[in-house]
């Protein structure tokens, strides 16, 4: 059985459901896929099948890419992501494959991997939700400042992950327990409640929920 | 690509009642008691009309015991049965808050 699909981020919106709740719903273009290579632990020492997503002109490949596709008579795509998963589910899978978000048909929960939207050079109250200072009562030039980072005698010095200003978003994250809405085989459509990490049009990695299955 | 309006669109409902800012209306609304369905309804002046697809929206006012009461309605919520126009209002502006500020005769608006 399928677990895993590649999709594309749409964006957000509001429906309704059957008795008039107003649901916050993220779409998904989920699919077709096409089942591209398979891992095999004799072969490569772990197991996956590899995902291809979203067919384009051979021309706007590489060649070394666009001869993935062309060994295996499949078509030029996108997207190429693997998925990890046990050998004996890897087999089930035939190269040349087409998985579709129908095998979420009866799936309630996913795990959605995206890249987040990228932020810039953060400061610490943006980035990791620091306070800050007072604006007043002789706050002088560092009202958004992390404060003390190392002390003094001890431990003098700053230990290692402290959080500081830096690069927000833009990296992997994956939200987990998401709510499948609706499945929508004719449109290759997922709807899913609430939120999905990055911007519409980005690519996503939709997997059935391992925390709920 | 497909387009979130396509997907939208499944949500919407086919025919939205006609009416305007200013008027007077009856909201028909499916309230669910316990195990019973039953349709309720909220008559009162249209305020605000939002515009928008799965998010359109309207707020309604009415004044109930001498208390106002505004309601905002999803304009395609299968809970909104049916929204009837008891009398239309002329009035020249599209948010009619200035009603909040003015009670009893001077809140009436002229029929249209």
């Amino acid at each position: 059985m399928s677990r895993a699909i590649l999709g594309k981020k749409i964006g957000m919106t509001r429906i309704y459901d059957e008795t008039g709740n107003c649901v916050p719903v993220t779409a998904i273009e989920a699919g077709p896929c096409v089942v591209v290579q398979k891992r095999t632990p004799a072969k490569h020492r772990y197991s996956a099948i590899q995902l291809g997503f979203e067919e384009v002109p051979a021309r706007k490949l590489n060649k070394p890419r666009a001869g993935v596709f062309e060994r295996r008579d499949l078509k030029p795509m996108r997207h190429l992501r693997e998925v990890r998963m046990p050998p004996a589910e890897v087999d089930a899978y035939k190269v040349g494959e087409q998985v579709t978000v129908s095998i979420f048909q009866d799936t309630e929960f996913v795990d959605i991997t995206g890249t987040s939207k990228g932020r810039g050079f953060q400061g610490v109250v943006r980035r990791y939700g620091f306070q800050g200072s007072t604006k007043t009562r002789g706050t002088h030039e560092n009202r958004r400042h992390p404060g003390s980072i190392g002390n003094n005698e001890f431990p003098g010095r700053v230990f290692k992950g402290h959080r500081l200003p830096g690069h927000m978003g833009n990296r992997r994250v994956t939200t987990q327990n998401i709510k499948v809405v609706r499945v929508d085989e004719d449109r290759n459509v997922l709807l899913v409640r609430g939120a999905v990490p990055g911007h519409p049009g980005g690519l996503v990695l939709i997997r059935k929920a391992i925390k709920k299955s | 690509m497909r387009t979130l309006q396509e997907i939208e669109n499944d949500y919407l409902k086919k025919e939205v009642d006609e009416f305007r800012i200013g008027d007077t209306v009856k909201v028909h609304l499916r309230v669910v008691e316990g195990e019973k369905e039953r349709v309720q309804i909220f008559q009162g002046v249209v305020i605000r009309r939002r515009r928008g697809r799965t998010g359109a929206s309207f707020t309604v006012r009415k004044v109930s015991y001498g208390v106002g009461v505004e309601r905002i309605f999803p304009i395609h919520s299968p809970r909104v049965e049916k929204v009837e126009v008891v009398r239309s209002g002329r009035v020249r502006r599209s948010r009619l808050y200035f009603l909040r500020k003015l009670r009893g005769k001077a809140a009436r608006l002229k029929d249209a």
